[in-house]
């Protein structure tokens, strides 16, 4: 067993894990975060992305023992107390949801891929999402969504 | 357009936001696997690697030795108990087929149950299946169906003698071969419509357990199918029906894939009896693409009869099924679900239909999105296309001249199906204005002329399809168990909120959003005031569940009745307090007022309230305030559409681009036109993965080759462009609320319009069929073949 220890969605969080554990794992079996869902076993569908330190990672494709000393955020502290993230506002309104299996993954893809590029295209939020997989939506309302989460994010 | 008959002032017909996503946006969520019960074992089940072997030994001891094991079960500990059953068993000599919850001494098809491990942890479970030892005698795997058939082939089942589960000839109306005698042109086609998984992102999992205060066990699964489930899981188990509760909670998308009763979810309730403590189970990505049913995997020889100048006089349908290894709920059945769409909107003298089904070591086949009427409507509109070329008419032309006009309806099909309503030419008129079909056609001519290695092609496909899953009668009629009403229960509670029991059980559409906009209309009372409650067998006893484009048309029936109920009996109590008659009482938008006196009034909100005080309520009437309806309904809805799709195919590499999709719905009233065209866009999408990147592909040794969600391809973003949509609004007559269904019509109506674009793109070059799905190779591949041949 190895002890780690992380800022979980604001949190101060330390456990002995098996170092064969998962980042997902960890955070739903151990931390009780279960708001990241798993989608499958090869990395390809991207339900289960979450922050770390910023940048957006599968977390069925870390161990925990990667995010010690790290920050991670995930889907269940992205909000403030008070009021939604812009990406998650803009889900809602867009319909960019069905099932909601994925929206948690794509949600954070979604606020990884505006911070790098505040201001992208149709095709550059298609190619920017292209890892994380919705079987739902076709899509669409979710490249609209993304697309209404920059323009309020950049206040225009 | 008759758009207008959208404009309410009430709450149908507004894209209401939905209530469901507060949650869901929040990671506030509540699938199965988030479920952690106290003293919770988890089961991992060892899968057959070989298609077909027998089980000449199993030891367990290694694995029972392990770190946290508790059991280690084999087929032996549960002697003849069935893992799954099939209620439509569709011809009186079916051959039926015995899936066992786990294999006793043979495994038929890679990913079949050998051995399951109870641990006290997750990754220890997993752990010991590496300690099983198996020792298999390998047998012949039957991977092709028609070889399956072929005198001589080894059986999947060999107690039964045959590979062949059943044939359904089917008199349609009409004699075919005397049409086919007097038609001047026939054309015949081999269509091969591919094997595919449904894929929902939430994989399956299970909880059971038993829930102490009772006998009663208590299932949590990842299902579209509580009620159905309980009943099955009761008859397969022996564990009384009212002993059972089924709960689906949040599940991540159905498709076909979760209408279903699985070998782990029987399993699972037998075992939290047996042991007296929770069990779960989450099967991995993986693990889902081996064992959820498959959908699809059809050889379809079409014929088609028509005179020179282009009528339709009657098609031939001759079917090969694939059931795969066992019979699972409706797995026979599903083909059969299509065969009343083989004539699609077109008027004919003939249909001949015939479908056999067919074992093989491969996983069972059963619903995907559509089931039956994707694999009808690919059949009919791949089938016009080619009698267009064959005539040298323009595509479009000859279905509109075939069509059934808007005037004729109602109309009854060759198949004796009575469509009720319909507006092909209003639907179509919309698409071209949408498509710019002209402009297309003319890039079309002038890529051709200049011979560019990049062609363009239009692709078109005018369907209709059978939505509100069904009249009981006719199910009984088809031989399935069950029926296909659908129960509402509607309570106005003491403070004025209401409870909206429903039997339909969601997986992504919206339910609870819509269903509140239905009762709100009804009762008056604001969208936000009402919780819809569904898929609990406990707090929603009545059901029919959810599949088939039946919710809203069936169970929006009984919403309606329901709330009418409803308000009657309110109309009563308010009468007896305002002092006046019934008939003198005026119900508006949630305020009952005296007529002729509207200053007398009062809400349903005050009624509730006294109805729960029962103080002064008039004789007779007993306390409470609720309304209950169950509606069996009277007949099928036809939503129908036209879809275009411009399609550029390199004739050098293969490669195909949908360029440009048009998708014009007719699903009559929209209650909630943001749920549609999300509707539309997700059935789009799953159609169109069926047309351009998916594929279940097997070896000769029955191995799944694409075994992983890196191998087996749904369109990501980057696949897909933005639709291009809108809705022509023709109410059904067939019921009051005028929807039809929008769940599975971009899946029926968009594979047929990606292949034919995809052919027209490359007809001048000799191609007049390519294989689904339309990759790179497969184009190649067509684009090969025709050069060989000598075409142009």
């Amino acid at each position: 067993m190895t002890h780690i220890s992380a800022t979980v969605d604001g949190t101060h969080r330390q456990g002995e894990v098996e170092p064969r554990l998962l980042l997902v794992h960890w955070l739903r079996e151990n931390l009780g975060l279960v708001g990241t869902p798993i989608g499958c076993d090869t990395s390809n569908c991207g339900a289960c992305t979450v922050l770390v330190n910023g940048k957006s990672v599968k977390s069925c494709n870390v161990l925990a023992v990667q995010v010690d000393g790290a920050e991670v955020t995930t889907i269940q502290g992205l909000a403030s107390e008070d009021e939604w993230h812009p990406v998650q506002k803009a889900f809602k309104e867009c319909h960019g949801l069905q099932c909601g299996f994925c929206t948690p993954g794509m949600i954070m893809a979604s606020v990884d891929l505006l911070s790098e590029n505040p201001n992208p295209t149709e095709e550059e939020i298609r190619d920017g999402l292209h890892g994380n997989l919705c079987r739902c939506t076709g899509y669409h309302n979710i490249v609209k969504a993304v697309s209404m989460a920059a323009a309020e994010m950049s206040g225009s | 357009m008759t758009d207008t008959l959208n404009e309410t002032v009430g709450a149908i017909g507004r894209p209401i936001r939905r209530k469901e996503d507060a949650r869901l946006v929040t990671g506030n969520t509540n699938w199965t696997d988030n479920i952690q019960l106290p003293g919770t074992l988890h089961m991992a089940f060892l899968r057959s690697s070989i298609a077909h072997a027998k089980i000449v030994r199993i030891d367990t001891s290694a694995a029972l030795a392990a770190e946290g094991v508790i059991h280690v079960y084999t087929g032996a500990d549960f002697p003849g108990q069935p893992g799954s059953t099939c209620v439509w068993p569709v011809t009186d000599d079916i051959v039926l087929s015995h899936y066992p919850v786990i294999c006793e001494d043979e495994v038929k098809y890679v990913g079949d149950v050998v051995a399951v491990v109870i641990a006290t942890e997750k990754y220890l479970a997993t752990d010991a299946l590496d300690l099983i030892d198996v020792d298999y005698e390998v047998l012949p795997a039957i991977v092709d169906m028609e070889a399956a058939l072929a005198d001589g082939s080894p059986l999947v089942h060999s107690d039964k003698g045959t590979n062949h589960c059943y044939t359904a000839p089917v008199p349609f109306g009409g004699d075919y071969a005397e049409v086919k005698a007097k038609a001047d042109v026939v054309v015949t086609r081999r269509f091969i419509n591919q094997r595919l998984i449904p894929t929902t992102m939430e994989p399956r999992a299970v909880v059971a357990a038993p829930m102490g205060m009772t006998d009663e066990i208590t299932l949590w699964s990842a299902t579209q199918v509580p009620h159905i489930l309980r009943v099955l899981l009761a008859l397969l188990t022996g564990i009384p029906e009212n002993n059972l509760r089924v709960i689906a909670p949040d599940v991540g998308g159905g498709f076909g894939g979760k209408l279903q009763i699985y070998r782990e979810e029987v399993l699972a309730v037998i075992l939290a009896k047996k042991l007296g403590r929770p069990i779960k189970w989450t099967e991995t990505r993986s693990e889902s693409i081996l064992t959820m049913h498959h959908g699809r995997d059809q050889i379809q020889d079409i014929e088609i009869a028509a005179t020179s100048d282009g009528q339709i006089l009657g098609m031939q349908v001759h079917l090969l099924a694939d059931m795969g290894a066992y019979l699972q709920i409706i797995t026979p059945g599903t083909p059969l679900l299509g065969m009343f769409m083989y004539s699609g909107i077109y008027k004919m003298e003939a249909l001949d239909f015939k479908c056999t089904g067919v074992y093989t070591n491969k996983t069972p086949t059963d619903a995907y999105r559509g089931a039956g009427r994707p694999e009808a409507t690919f059949a009919v509109e791949r089938i016009v296309d080619e009698l267009a070329a064959e005539l040298g008419m323009d595509p479009m032309e000859l279905r509109m001249k075939n069509w059934i006009k808007h005037e004729e309806f109602p109309y009854t099909t060759v198949e004796g199906l009575t469509y009720d309503t319909g507006n092909y030419e209003a639907a179509t008129a919309r698409a071209l204005e949408l498509f710019g079909m002209e402009e297309l056609r003319a890039e079309q001519a002038v890529r051709r002329a200049t011979g560019d290695k990049v062609q363009l092609g239009i692709g078109i496909s005018t369907f209709t399809e059978m939505c509100g899953l069904a009249p009981s009668r006719t199910l009984g009629a088809l031989k399935y168990v069950a029926g296909g009403w659908e129960h509402c229960t509607i309570r106005a509670l003491p403070t004025g909120k209401i409870e909206l029991v429903t039997g339909t059980s969601p997986h992504g559409q919206g339910h609870a959003t819509a269903w509140s906009q239905i009762a709100s209309d009804i009762i008056g009372v604001p969208v936000e005031d009402i919780e819809v409650i569904y898929g609990d067998t406990g707090r929603s006893p009545y059901g029919m569940d959810t599949y088939g484009s039946r919710s809203l048309a069936v169970g929006g029936q009984a919403i309606k009745v329901a709330g009418e109920r409803l308000v009657e009996k309110a109309r009563i109590i308010a009468a007896h307090q305002l002092e006046v008659s019934p008939d003198d009482i005026e119900f508006n938008a949630g305020t009952y007022s005296v007529k002729g006196d509207p200053e007398k009034a009062t809400t349903i909100q005050a009624i509730a309230f006294s109805a729960f005080t029962a103080h002064n309520l008039p004789d007779g009437v007993e306390p409470t305030l609720s309304g209950e309806a169950t509606v069996d309904p009277m007949d099928f809805s036809y939503p129908h559409g036209t879809h275009l799709a411009a399609m550029e195919v390199d004739t050098e590499t293969g490669k195909v681009k949908l360029r440009k999709y048009v998708a014009v719905d007719d699903c009559g009233i929209q209650v909630n036109p943001m749920i549609v065209e999300g509707q539309v866009h997700g059935g789009l999408a799953q159609g169109i993965g069926q047309a351009m990147f998916e594929g279940a592909e097997y070896d000769s040794n029955g191995n799944l080759l694409t075994a992983s969600m890196g191998d087996y391809l749904i369109p990501s973003s980057a696949d897909l462009p933005s639709f291009i949509t809108d809705r022509t609004v023709t109410p059904s007559t067939t019921h009051p609320l005028g929807t039809k269904g929008i769940g599975e019509a971009g899946a029926i109506a968009s594979t047929p319009a990606i292949v034919n674009g995809v052919v027209d793109a490359i007809r001048h070059l000799g191609v007049n069929d390519v294989l689904m799905p339309t990759s790179p190779q497969n184009v190649y591949r067509a684009l090969k073949a025709a050069n060989k041949g000598g075409a142009a």
